[in-house]
């Protein structure tokens, strides 16, 4: 005759797993509008309090960013894992290394890394979009103030999860698997560079600059830049590039003054 | 049945660790990033034409888990029913509650995202899960039950030597199957980049956290070479006529070549998926093939538990089995095997 304690746990035991195999949210939920807030909103109603930058006396700091030596050869990324993604993508290559024909860089992403003091600037209410589309992320990269929603969207029909990989923010990962799906985000604290990927789709990546003050700017295919409202001073000005690094320079800009800046990143 | 289905659960349990190995090769462990739903769909009811990408071993991975879970209940119902032997019936229990654990750790690694220490836990219970399924298809099997190729009429004593010799071995394998755990989920598997040697030296030229977990499993890989070549060589050695250990010592020593050259193909493919994940599996395979000729050698322990009669040519003075494992059920049930 088998023991009480026998009986008593193999019946726990087996409660519990078949507890666990049975867990489940039943029938898939169709959410095509879905909004979720990972991070809490902008605070404040209202009108959002003024620009502490006088308009009249506002400088402007512009550029290039181009890149010296042979380019890395731009591959064709591999989109066989994903039928969808052969088909809508075909195309695809990869973009750590956007040259132009004249040398000029892009998506590197140049902001004020110092200067502004104390000065604090208004959190934009109009988000700014992260698309998924032909299982790609547009823009590949992008700035974003502290509060201001990051909308992400799946344009795609098929499914990715958007991963965020902040060491200052909270990491998250959220599912999208129908297509139109939207999530918005907020971002608490400043980083530079939060890199974002989808782990259905390797290949898909993108990085998002967080600050605290509106004056960044990333390059197109033509190289160039451009910080427009800053208040005089003086400011270190730094260039990021996912792979060839950063670049900072000081520069000083009186009242109305334009200036120009050069950064030339080599392989 | 029981033997055989015993057997099944073993090696589904061996599938399971390829599927979780795959995940990690492929980066997969967050390509779905719900649990225990998938995309908000019931796990079971998530459409097969939806597993693109890292969903597809992610996913999959899950399902075997399930899969394996479920055989493994089925498993520990039968054995209380039908296993006479309370200590094999207790192993049943303990490989259920270790498998639930096991799922449980695979929900937290996905929902706060793959921190490092819970992966490596995950892994390493694994190979636990693994240990006790092998182990449970051992103890049923046929050959256990019945005794193996009877010792000589002399009453050939236990082989202290080799029993411990196992043990140790079969123990720095699963420590060195940590460290490799360890190296995978801290993204150290290429800290040394060349193969067999490390940074053109035989020992690294610079260190730092990646490096040293890199290199220990180099160490320990070497350690257990020589550890696997002294076991397997005392059983070719000294119990050439006993088919039982022999099988596995040859095995051991097939299994260890396999895993060195899976080791460098893995560096040198620079963690090419597939090598990665067999790499992962054959390694639980060494384990329990060393687990086997363990157990085996400690077999005349278990003499109060097998089969009346199978021990009778056994020296009675080197049968201590009954004393540690088992309960006064089971002394009754020896003492009526020995009046049999």
């Amino acid at each position: 005759m088998r023991r009480p304690f026998d009986l008593l746990f193999c019946t726990v035991l087996c409660a519990i797993a078949v507890a666990l195999l049975a867990c489940g949210g039943g029938n898939q939920t169709q959410n095509t509008g879905q909004t979720q807030n990972a991070a809490p909103a902008p605070a404040g109603s209202g009108a959002p309090p003024a620009s502490p930058v006088d308009a009249a006396t506002a400088a402007t700091v512009t550029g290039k960013v181009t890149f010296a030596g042979t380019p890395p050869a731009v591959q064709p990324v591999k989109l066989s894992s994903d039928p969808y993604c052969e088909k809508a993508n075909p195309g695809l290559k990869t973009e750590t290394a956007v040259v132009g024909s004249d040398g000029s860089l892009g998506n590197v992403f140049v902001y004020v890394k110092d200067g502004l003091g104390n000065l604090t600037f208004p959190t934009p209410s109009d988000p700014v979009v992260l698309d998924q589309k032909g299982c790609h992320y547009t823009p590949h990269v992008l700035g974003i103030q502290i509060g201001q929603p990051l909308q992400i969207v799946n344009s795609d029909d098929t499914l990715h999860n958007v991963h965020g990989l902040g060491k200052s923010n909270k990491e998250f990962n959220q599912g999208q698997p129908i297509q139109g799906m939207k999530m918005t985000h907020t971002f608490s604290t400043k980083e530079v560079m939060i890199p974002f990927k989808c782990d259905v789709h390797g290949w898909m990546n993108a990085w998002i600059g967080v600050l605290d003050h509106p004056y960044y700017s990333v390059t197109s295919t033509d190289g160039t830049f451009s910080l427009k409202g800053l208040p005089p001073g003086t400011y270190t000005i730094e260039a990021w590039h996912e792979r060839l690094g950063t670049q900072t320079q000081t520069v000083t800009v009186g009242e109305k003054e334009t200036k120009n800046l050069s950064f030339t990143f080599k392989a | 049945m029981l033997p055989l289905f015993a057997a099944l659960v073993a090696a589904s349990t061996a599938a399971l660790i390829f599927a979780g190995g795959l995940v990690t090769s492929t980066a997969s462990g967050l390509a779905v990033p719900d649990w225990p739903n998938t995309y908000g769909w019931f796990m079971w009811t998530f459409p097969l034409s939806k597993m693109v990408g890292g969903i597809f071993y992610e996913h999959l991975h899950r399902l075997v888990a399930s899969t394996v879970g479920f055989l493994i209940v089925v498993l520990a119902i039968w054995l209380y029913r039908a296993e006479p032997r309370p200590w094999v019936r207790r192993l049943g229990y303990v490989a259920l509650a270790a498998v639930i654990t096991q799922g449980i750790l695979g929900g937290i690694t996905v929902l706060w995202y793959l921190p490092d220490a819970i992966s490596i836990a995950h892994a390493s219970l694994a190979q636990i899960v693994f240990c006790l399924t092998t182990t449970i298809a051992l103890v049923t099997s046929r050959g256990w039950q019945h005794g193996y190729q009877p010792p000589t009429a002399n009453h050939q004593p236990a082989d202290i030597t080799l029993e411990r010799i196992a043990l140790v071995t079969t123990i720095t394998i699963y420590i060195q199957i940590v460290i490799g755990a360890t190296m995978r989920h801290t993204g150290a598997g290429l800290a040394i980049p060349d193969f067999p040697l490390a940074f053109g030296h035989i020992i690294p030229t610079h260190w730092d956290a990646k490096i040293v977990i890199h290199f220990a499993h180099r160490a320990g890989a070497a350690v257990v070479t020589l550890l696997i070549a002294a076991t397997s060589g005392h059983v070719l050695y000294h119990h050439r006529r006993r088919g039982e250990l022999v099988r596995p010592a040859i095995l051991l020593l097939m299994l260890v070549a396999f895993q060195i050259t899976l080791g460098a193909l893995t560096v040198l493919s620079q963690k090419q998926f597939i090598i990665n994940s067999l790499h992962v599996v054959n390694g639980a395979l060494v384990l329990v093939a060393s687990l086997v000729l363990t157990l085996r050698a400690h077999y005349s322990r278990f003499a109060g538990s097998a089969s009346p009669g199978a021990y009778a040519s056994l020296d009675p003075a080197h049968v201590r089995g009954a004393d540690s494992m088992l309960d006064e059920g089971e002394r009754a049930w020896t003492r009526r095997g020995a009046s049999a």
